[in-house]
C-alpha cells in the first residue's frame, strides 16, 4: 500500500510539473492572452514596410499593446498593415503609426503616437497618419553621397 | 486399438475431438492429419518425445494457434472456425496451466490468482479473497499472497499456476508438462493434486508430458504421439500393444535411462 | 543480378506485409482504446514507468542542450551584434525542434526499448497466451495502457525538456555572458507565438508519442518467443522508431511548417 502511495504521489507530481511547463510555454512564452475576439482591429497604409513581419509587436510608449496580424499590397501598390491591439484602448482617430527599428539592426515594430481628438478609432478603421520604415541602406547611401558632394 | 476409433472404451462421450488436423509453422511441418479424442471427466495424457508437437495440441485446443487444416471440436464447438470474440466464450470453459507457469510477473501471487475472477466474475473483493485462499489451500500453499512470481520456487510456481488455472472452475483443464524441472517429491505432489482435482471435481484433464512413469500411474487414457502418427488407448491397452514403436517408447523410460547411467549392469541390459 | 533484384523484391514485400500488420495492430489498439475498462491502476503504473523514470534523463538533457544552444547562439549572434536576440534563438529552436525531437529520441531509448522488452518477455514466457486463456485480450490489458500513456507522457516530457532548456540558455546568456535578463525574456516572448510555435510543438510531441507507443508495443507483441527474439525486437524498436521520428519530423516541418 505504501509503495502505491509513493507511486501515485510521484505520478501526480510529474503530471503537475508537465502541465505547469505546458501552461508556462503557452501563456507566458507563447503569449496566449485575452486578445481573442475583444481586440481592436485597425489598419494603416505605408509606403515602405521593409522588414516588418506579421506578429511584430505594436507598442505605445514602449509598452506592447498588440501585434501585426497581416501585411499585404493594396490596390495602389502601397503596403496595407493590419494590426490588432488591446480592445480596452481608446485611441483618438488622429493617432499616428510609425514603423521603427529596435536598435540599429534589430527587428521592426510599430509604435503608435496618440492624437488629440476626442473621437476614438473603432474596430476596422484606418490609422490615417503613418510614418514609413527607414531603409538603412538608403540613408547610408544618401549620407555618403552628401559627404562626397560636400568634399567637392 | 486404432487411433481413430470413435468408440471410447473409458467413457462414451468425447469432450474434445481432433479430426484430421495438420499443423505447420513457417513451412516447417509439425504433424499431419492427427486425429484423436479426449474423454469427458477423465485424465488423458498426451505422451511423446520432444518436438512431436505435444504442446501444440494444447495450443490448438485453446485456439491460441489455428491449424492448417482439419477440425477441432471442444464441447461441440469447432474452435478453428470461431471468430476471436466467440473464442473467448469457449475459453471460459477452459483452464490452462503453462509449462513455465505464465504468471503475470508484475503482480504478486494473490493478485495473479484474483486476476481471472476480477476480470470475468462479479464477485466482490471479500469473496475473491476467500476464493483465492480456498484455491491456494487446495494446492497446499499458504502465506504466499505477497510474494512475486520471481520469488517462488519451481514447484511453487507450478502449484500457483495450477491454482490459477482452476480459478474459474473450468470444465476442461489443460496442463503443459506439469512435472518438468521438478524433483521427485514435487512430482508426486503435483500428480496427487491432479488426481484429487479430477476425482473431486470431475474436470476433464488433458496433460502433456514425456514422463512415462507418472503417466502410467495417473492416466485414464493415453494419446501417444509418435513421429508418424498417434496411437491412443487406456494404459493397459498400450502396455499390451504389439506395435513395436509403442512398446519401445514406453520402455525407453527417461527414468530408466537415468538409472542405467548410475548402474552399469542395468545399462548393458538397457542397451540390449 | 537476378539475385539482387529478387532480394529487393523480397525486402519490399516484407516491408509491405509488416506495414499491413502494424496497421491492423494499430486498428485493434484504437478499438481497445475506446472500449472500457480503462484500468486506472495500470495507467498510473505506466505513467510511472514511462514518465517519472524518464524524468531525470529528460531534465538533464534539456538543461545541457539549452546551455549548448545558449553558448553557440551567443557566439554566433555576437558576430552580428545581435546578442539581444539570444532568448528568441534558444526558445524557438527548443520549442520548434529540439524539444519534441530530442524528447522522442531519448524516450525511445529509455522507455520504448523497455516497453518492447517487457512485452517481448511476456510473449516468451507465455504470459500473453495465459491472458488469452483467461479470456483477456492482451492488446486490451497489456498494450493499451502502454501505448495510451506514451501518448500522454511525451508532450509532458517535451514541455519539461523545453523549460529546462530555456533555463539552461538563460543561465549561459544572462548569468555567464552577462546579458540582460529582461532582454532575454522579452526577445523570447516577442518572437514565440502560441499557434505557430507552441501548439505545433505539442502536436509534434504527441505524434511522436503515438509513433513510439505503436512501434514499441507492436515489436514486443509480434516478437519471436525466445531471448534472441526479444533482443532483436528491442533493437528494432530503437532503430525503427528513431529513424521514423527524424523522417516524420522533416515532413511535419516541411508540410505544416511547425
Amino acid at each position: 500500500m505504501r509503495r502505491e502511495l509513493r507511486r501515485d504521489f510521484l505520478v501526480g507530481l510529474f503530471v503537475l510539473a508537465g502541465l505547469g511547463c505546458i501552461a508556462y510555454l503557452s501563456f507566458s512564452v507563447g503569449g496566449i492572452s485575452n486578445e481573442g475576439g475583444t481586440g481592436l482591429s485597425l489598419y494603416a497604409t505605408f509606403d515602405q514596410v521593409a522588414g516588418l513581419k506579421t506578429r511584430a509587436p505594436v507598442e505605445i510608449a514602449g509598452v506592447k499593446v498588440g501585434q501585426v496580424t497581416g501585411i499585404r499590397l493594396n490596390d495602389e501598390y502601397r503596403a496595407r498593415v493590419d494590426i490588432e491591439v488591446d480592445g480596452s484602448l481608446e485611441l483618438p482617430f488622429d493617432s499616428s503609426a510609425a514603423i521603427v527599428t529596435a536598435g540599429l539592426l534589430g527587428d521592426k515594430y510599430i509604435t503608435l503616437e496618440l492624437g488629440a481628438e476626442s473621437e476614438y478609432l473603432q474596430s476596422g478603421e484606418e490609422i490615417a497618419y503613418t510614418e514609413s520604415a527607414i531603409v538603412l541602406e538608403r540613408l547610408v547611401g544618401k549620407f555618403l553621397y552628401n559627404v562626397e558632394s560636400d568634399e567637392k | 486399438m486404432e487411433p481413430t476409433d470413435p468408440i471410447n472404451p473409458v467413457n462414451g462421450a468425447a469432450h474434445i475431438v481432433l479430426d484430421n488436423v495438420s499443423m505447420s509453422f513457417n513451412g516447417r511441418r509439425v504433424f499431419d492429419s492427427l486425429s484423436c479424442e479426449f474423454p469427458r471427466g477423465k485424465i488423458s495424457v498426451v505422451l511423446g518425445g520432444s518436438g512431436v508437437g505435444k504442446s501444440t495440441v494444447l495450443r490448438l485446443i485453446g485456439g491460441l494457434v489455428r491449424p492448417c487444416s482439419g477440425r477441432i471440436l471442444v464441447d461441440g464447438d469447432n474452435v478453428c472456425e470461431l471468430p476471436d470474440r466467440k473464442l473467448y466464450s469457449v475459453r471460459d470453459k477452459l483452464g490452462m496451466m503453462f509449462q513455465g507457469g505464465a504468471l503475470l510477473d508484475s503482480l504478486n501471487v494473490f493478485d495473479n490468482l484474483a486476476f481471472p475472477l476480477r476480470e470475468s466474475s462479479k464477485l466482490d473483493e471479500e469473496e475473491i479473497r476467500e476464493e483465492v485462499h480456498r484455491r491456494l489451500r487446495s494446492v497446499g500453499l499458504s502465506d504466499v499472497d505477497e510474494l512475486l512470481p520471481g520469488e517462488l520456487s519451481g514447484g511453487m510456481v507450478k502449484r500457483v499456476a495450477l491454482a490459477r488455472a482452476i480459478m474459474r472452475s473450468p470444465e476442461i483443464l489443460m496442463i503443459d508438462e506439469p512435472f518438468s524441472g521438478l524433483d521427485p517429491v514435487s512430482t508426486k505432489m503435483i500428480e496427487a493434486l491432479l488426481l484429487r482435482l479430477n476425482r473431486e471435481l470431475g474436470i476433464t484433464m488433458v496433460v502433456v508430458s514425456h514422463h512415462v512413469r507418472s503417466t502410467l500411474r495417473m492416466a485414464d487414457w493415453i494419446v501417444l504421439m509418435l513421429p508418424d502418427g498417434a496411437v491412443a488407448g487406456t494404459p493397459g491397452d498400450l502396455l499390451n500393444s504389439q506395435d513395436p514403436c509403442v512398446t519401445r517408447f514406453l520402455n525407453e523410460d527417461p527414468d530408466e535411462a537415468l538409472a542405467a547411467l548410475e548402474n552399469p549392469d542395468a545399462a548393458t541390459e538397457y542397451s540390449r | 543480378m537476378i539475385h539482387a533484384v529478387a532480394y529487393i523484391g523480397a525486402r519490399t514485400l516484407k516491408f509491405i506485409s509488416e506495414l499491413g500488420h502494424i496497421t491492423v495492430f494499430g486498428f485493434r489498439l484504437c478499438v481497445a482504446a475506446v472500449t472500457p475498462p480503462l484500468r486506472g491502476g495500470l495507467l498510473l503504473d505506466e505513467i510511472y514507468k514511462l514518465g517519472v523514470l524518464s524524468l531525470m534523463i529528460i531534465c538533464i538533457s534539456g538543461l545541457t542542450v539549452g546551455m549548448v544552444l545558449g553558448l553557440q547562439g551567443y557566439n554566433t549572434l555576437v558576430r552580428f551584434g545581435a546578442e539581444e536576440s539570444l532568448g528568441a534563438v534558444v526558445a524557438l529552436s527548443l520549442i520548434r525542434e529540439f524539444g519534441p525531437v530530442m524528447t522522442a529520441l531519448l524516450l525511445t531509448g529509455r522507455a520504448g526499448s523497455a516497453t518492447t522488452a517487457e512485452i517481448g518477455t511476456m510473449v516468451a514466457t507465455e504470459q500473453l497466451d495465459g491472458l488469452r486463456m483467461m479470456s483477456v485480450d492482451p492488446i486490451d490489458y497489456v498494450v493499451k495502457p502502454k501505448a495510451l500513456m506514451m501518448l500522454l507522457v511525451t508532450p509532458l516530457l517535451s514541455a519539461l525538456f523545453i523549460v529546462f532548456g530555456i533555463f539552461g540558455g538563460y543561465l549561459i546568456g544572462v548569468a555567464m555572458m552577462g546579458g540582460d535578463s529582461g532582454t532575454f525574456i522579452a526577445s523570447m516572448e516577442n518572437s514565440v507565438d502560441f499557434v505557430n510555435d507552441v501548439a505545433g510543438s505539442f502536436l509534434k510531441a504527441g505524434l511522436f508519442g503515438v509513433l513510439i507507443g505503436l512501434v514499441a508495443t507492436y515489436r514486443g507483441y509480434s516478437c519471436e518467443p525466445t531471448s534472441a527474439g526479444v533482443s532483436a525486437a528491442t533493437t528494432s524498436t530503437v532503430v525503427t522508431t528513431s529513424v521514423s521520428i527524424l523522417i516524420f519530423d522533416y515532413f511535419i516541418t516541411a508540410l505544416w511548417g511547425v
